[in-house]
């Protein structure tokens, strides 16, 4: 008995130890226990990689003013083992640099910079210079080209931003009409095209690039974008989609002529943005000097910001897992494949509910079909798993190619389930259809769903996701509660029902 | 949420034992698992069952690789009958039984006809791991067919029935018949449709009957009067499944028993994670009997035939003893 009490003596510890350290935290550094209590802070990195041939190196990223449409810089700062770092601000464009004398092989720059939401409006407002040039590799075709294309977008406007929508809409519409097809074949850019287009007519153009913000998100690139004087302001307009105005989840990286990237003394030089989204109580943005903390220097806000979108989906994990130990252990429900239901819930994070649902479902319907050809052909395990790896890949491919089509940007979510995990399920549902038949499979199919949606809706909770990310050492009490299912010995809900009618012998 | 809560009180009253607390309390404590591939692999269970002297189907040959497959036909020449079986084959799966000749062929137990080479892609297979958990590479045991004992030809569908016993530290405490019937297509599996008769522990006569978890009083589908069972020679099939506890040293286990015609019970299977519906069958919780052997000094090492008197003694069906 001494070793059951010892047990409960731990879970007790871990439990504790988990809650103190968190109130310990929500005391120290004013990390709000609920959240809604805080500022919105966008935390963006650029990544700069570029080889080096040892020969001096400058590498020169315009990086963003620090007040922008809707955001406020907050905080900056670069991370470059060996280089020298300054900031430079020349003719209102800021640019970060970072020299080195004989760097060889492969380098990482990184810029990382925060951003608080904020309501402010873009003053600078200068009037533009005047228009630029019309690049001298125009050709006589093209020019025509452009003449007929800047005549029909002139006949349906009326002002220079009703000109840019109308030739936006013409470019759109594409390689229907001869002049479009032919500007936009020698020009890959659709914005560099425009601003040409644009200038040939005498209107003042910038070139802007922008990061769309998403929370999470890795290897992300600048969108190339297009400011036209009005008149009396600078329009943003969407190249792809002649979307004016600034959307909210812009940001707004580089504005003007220079390029946003010049790396001298390297080469194959790549621009890549993560970001993530970060809720930071009121107090902290206050005495951001107070940095210094045990408990910032062992919270996840200090790792790279590539890395802390990775530890945000992490440290759901644990959640997901309670969840499947509850549902096995206390409720007794069959899943197939023990974890599998946090990979699909994990799948689900990414697709959102509904249409995560609908995919999974159809694929694994799909499969199970072509499983049933395959097990008549005798094939051994691991070629059997092989080909179906392969058919779900086709499976997807087809059903995203038809959902695009079908105007569904969802149908390209399916990429984001395991493949391999799901070939594995739909030879264990194959399998359990042939050995228990098709109500065990609906069972365990429909158990597995179950606790992935469950699993998925509490890992989608703002207060959890907020609590297991802000405050990690949480998970210890998570960790004890599982220990503790792990010890339970009682009955199990579906053992209830599974008894139900036994009857004593007479 | 009431009928719930009745049914939480009789499973506790009666002692039914679930199945959170079969894997913490028994099968973590008393089954070590290094012993597990004692009884997951049969023919090392075959090899000890061999050893110990306890009745098993006789062992004729193993096939371990490809190459002794090709050579196969001298072999077999010797024998009429013959079972194929994969080693590690889980639920009754690549099971061939072939009970005669015809000409150059082999007549299955069903009555249909193959011919040497189904016999080799068969043997073939199960090598590949075709039949085994988790697509593991396999082996190939061939031994005799059991004679039925004509005395159950009514009671099994098509299937053999075969009798469980789970053995608690070496003491058998509960055992059921399973019955084949057309629902569970000759599979004696309970879940599938098979008729699980729980067969009182000192007498080997039936207890009870259920199919689907519903209480039966005579076969689905040939009709008999399943209360009218009465296994004879029952203290040599409590003696064999005690003896499953010494040869394996697996202190919770499962028994699966066939009666031969002219050889008495025989060891099938062994078992160390025995389901939980044999509770159903006997309408009666382990637990009580579980919990009384616990109680026993882990000093006493007593002979699987003084076991074998003790339960006789103790679990007596008509009698209140224990």
């Amino acid at each position: 008995m001494g070793r059951k009490s010892n047990f409960y003596l731990i879970l007790f510890l871990l439990a504790l130890g988990g809650s103190l350290i968190a109130l310990l935290r929500h005391m120290e550094t004013g990390m709000p226990l609920l959240p809604g209590q805080e500022q919105l802070v966008w935390q963006v990195e650029a990544r700069i990689d570029f080889e080096a041939s040892g020969e001096p190196v400058t590498a020169s990223l315009s990086i963003p003013d620090e007040k922008l449409p809707g955001f406020e810089m907050f905080e900056e700062h670069a991370a470059s083992p060996g280089y020298g770092f300054s900031i430079n601000d020349k003719k209102g464009a800021r640019r970060a640099e970072w020299t080195k004398r004989d760097p060889l092989g492969d380098q990482s720059l990184y810029y990382s910079v925060q951003f608080l939401k904020s309501p402010f409006n873009d003053g600078t407002q200068k009037a533009p210079l005047k228009a630029r040039e019309i690049p001298e590799y125009w050709d006589e075709a093209l020019t025509l080209a452009a003449d007929v294309v800047l005549d029909r977008a002139r006949e349906t406007s009326s002002s220079a931003t009703s000109l840019t929508r109308e030739l936006i809409k013409l470019l759109n519409a594409g390689n229907d009409d001869q002049n479009t097809a032919l500007l936009l074949s020698t020009d890959s850019d659709r914005a560099q095209l425009l601003i040409e287009l644009l200038s040939k007519e005498g209107i003042a153009t910038r070139s802007v690039m922008g990061l769309y913000l998403e929370d999470a998100r890795r290897r992300q690139t600048l969108t190339p974008m297009v400011e036209v004087w009005s008149g009396e302001q600078w329009v943003l307009f969407n190249p792809e989609s002649g979307e004016t105005g600034v959307p909210e989840d812009l940001l707004l990286w580089h504005r003007g002529g220079l390029s946003v990237l010049d790396v001298s003394g390297g080469s194959r030089s790549r621009l890549s943005f993560s970001m993530i989204r970060q809720s930071m109580p009121a107090t902290h943005l206050a005495n951001v000097s107070d940095e210094n903390s045990l408990f910032s220097a062992i919270g996840v806000h200090r790792l790279p910001v590539e890395e802390q979108s990775m530890f945000k989906l992490l440290l759901l994990l644990p959640l997901g897992a309670a969840v499947v130990v509850f549902m096995r252990v206390i409720i007794g429900i069959r899943t197939a494949g023990t974890f599998m239901p946090i990979l699909i819930s994990l799948a689900f994070l990414q697709t959102s509910l509904v249409p995560g649902l609908v995919s999974f479902i159809s694929v694994v319907a799909i499969g199970l079909l072509l499983r049933g050809y395959l097990s008549r052909l005798n094939l051994l395990l691991v070629a059997r798993i092989a080909t179906l790896i392969v058919l779900v890949i086709f499976v997807i491919s087809i059903l995203s190619i038809i959902g695009y089509q079908m105007g569904y940007a969802t149908g390209m979510t399916i990429t984001f389930f395991p493949m391999i995990i799901i070939a594995w399920t739909i030879e264990r549902m194959s399998i359990l259809w042939e050995e228990e038949g098709p109500k065990e499979v609906l069972l365990q199919g429909g158990g597995s769903l179950l606790v992935a949606i469950l699993a998925y809706m509490m890992m989608q909770s703002t207060l959890l996701k907020h609590l297991t990310f802000n405050f990690p050492e949480l998970n210890l009490v998570l960790l004890a509660l599982i220990l503790a299912m792990g010890n339970y010995t009682g009955y199990r809900f579906s053992e209830l029902r599974r008894f139900r009618d036994m009857e004593p012998p007479h | 949420m009431i009928a719930l809560w009745h049914n939480y009180q009789r499973m506790r009253s009666t002692g039914v034992l679930g199945m959170n607390c079969r894997n913490v309390e028994f099968i973590s404590r008393y089954n070590e698992r290094r012993l597990y591939p004692l009884v997951d692999d049969k023919l090392q269970t075959k090899l000890l069952a061999q050893d110990y002297g306890v009745p098993t189907p006789k062992l004729q040959f193993v096939v371990n690789t490809q190459h002794e497959v090709n050579g196969i036909e001298s072999k077999l020449e010797a024998l009429d009958s013959f079972v194929l079986k994969p080693a590690e084959g889980s639920g009754g799966k690549g099971i061939l039984v072939v009970t005669g000749r015809a000409g150059e062929n082999f007549v299955k137990a069903s009555g249909a006809e193959i011919s040497i080479a189904d016999v080799k892609r068969h043997m073939t297979n199960t090598l590949a791991g075709l039949h085994s958990l988790g697509g593991r590479a396999d082996v190939v045991i061939v031994e005799d067919v059991i004679a039925f004992d004509d005395q159950f030809a009514g009671y099994s569908f098509e299937g053999v029935p075969d009798i469980r016993i789970v053995v608690f530290r070496g003491y058998p405490v509960m055992a059921m018949m399973r019955l084949a019937t057309h629902a569970s297509d000759g599979k004696a599996n309970l879940h599938q449709g098979a008729v699980g008769v729980g067969l009182a522990i000192d007498s080997g006569r039936c207890l009870n009957a259920v199919q689907h978890s519903r209480r039966v009083t005579h076969h689905p589908d040939t009709g008999l009067d399943l209360g009218k069972i009465d296994i004879p020679g029952w203290r040599d099939l409590l003696l064999l499944a005690a003896q499953c506890h010494d040869m394996t040293g697996l202190g919770y286990l499962g028994a699966d028993i066939v009666l031969d015609k002219n050889l008495g019970p025989q060891l099938l299977e062994l078992n160390a994670r025995p389901g939980l519906s044999i509770q159903i069958a006997n309408g009666r919780g382990l637990l009580p009997r579980l919990r009384h052997l616990e109680t026993l000094p882990d000093s006493r090492r007593w002979q699987a035939a003084r076991r074998v008197d003790y339960v006789i003694e103790h679990f007596r069906e008509d009698a209140t003893a224990h």
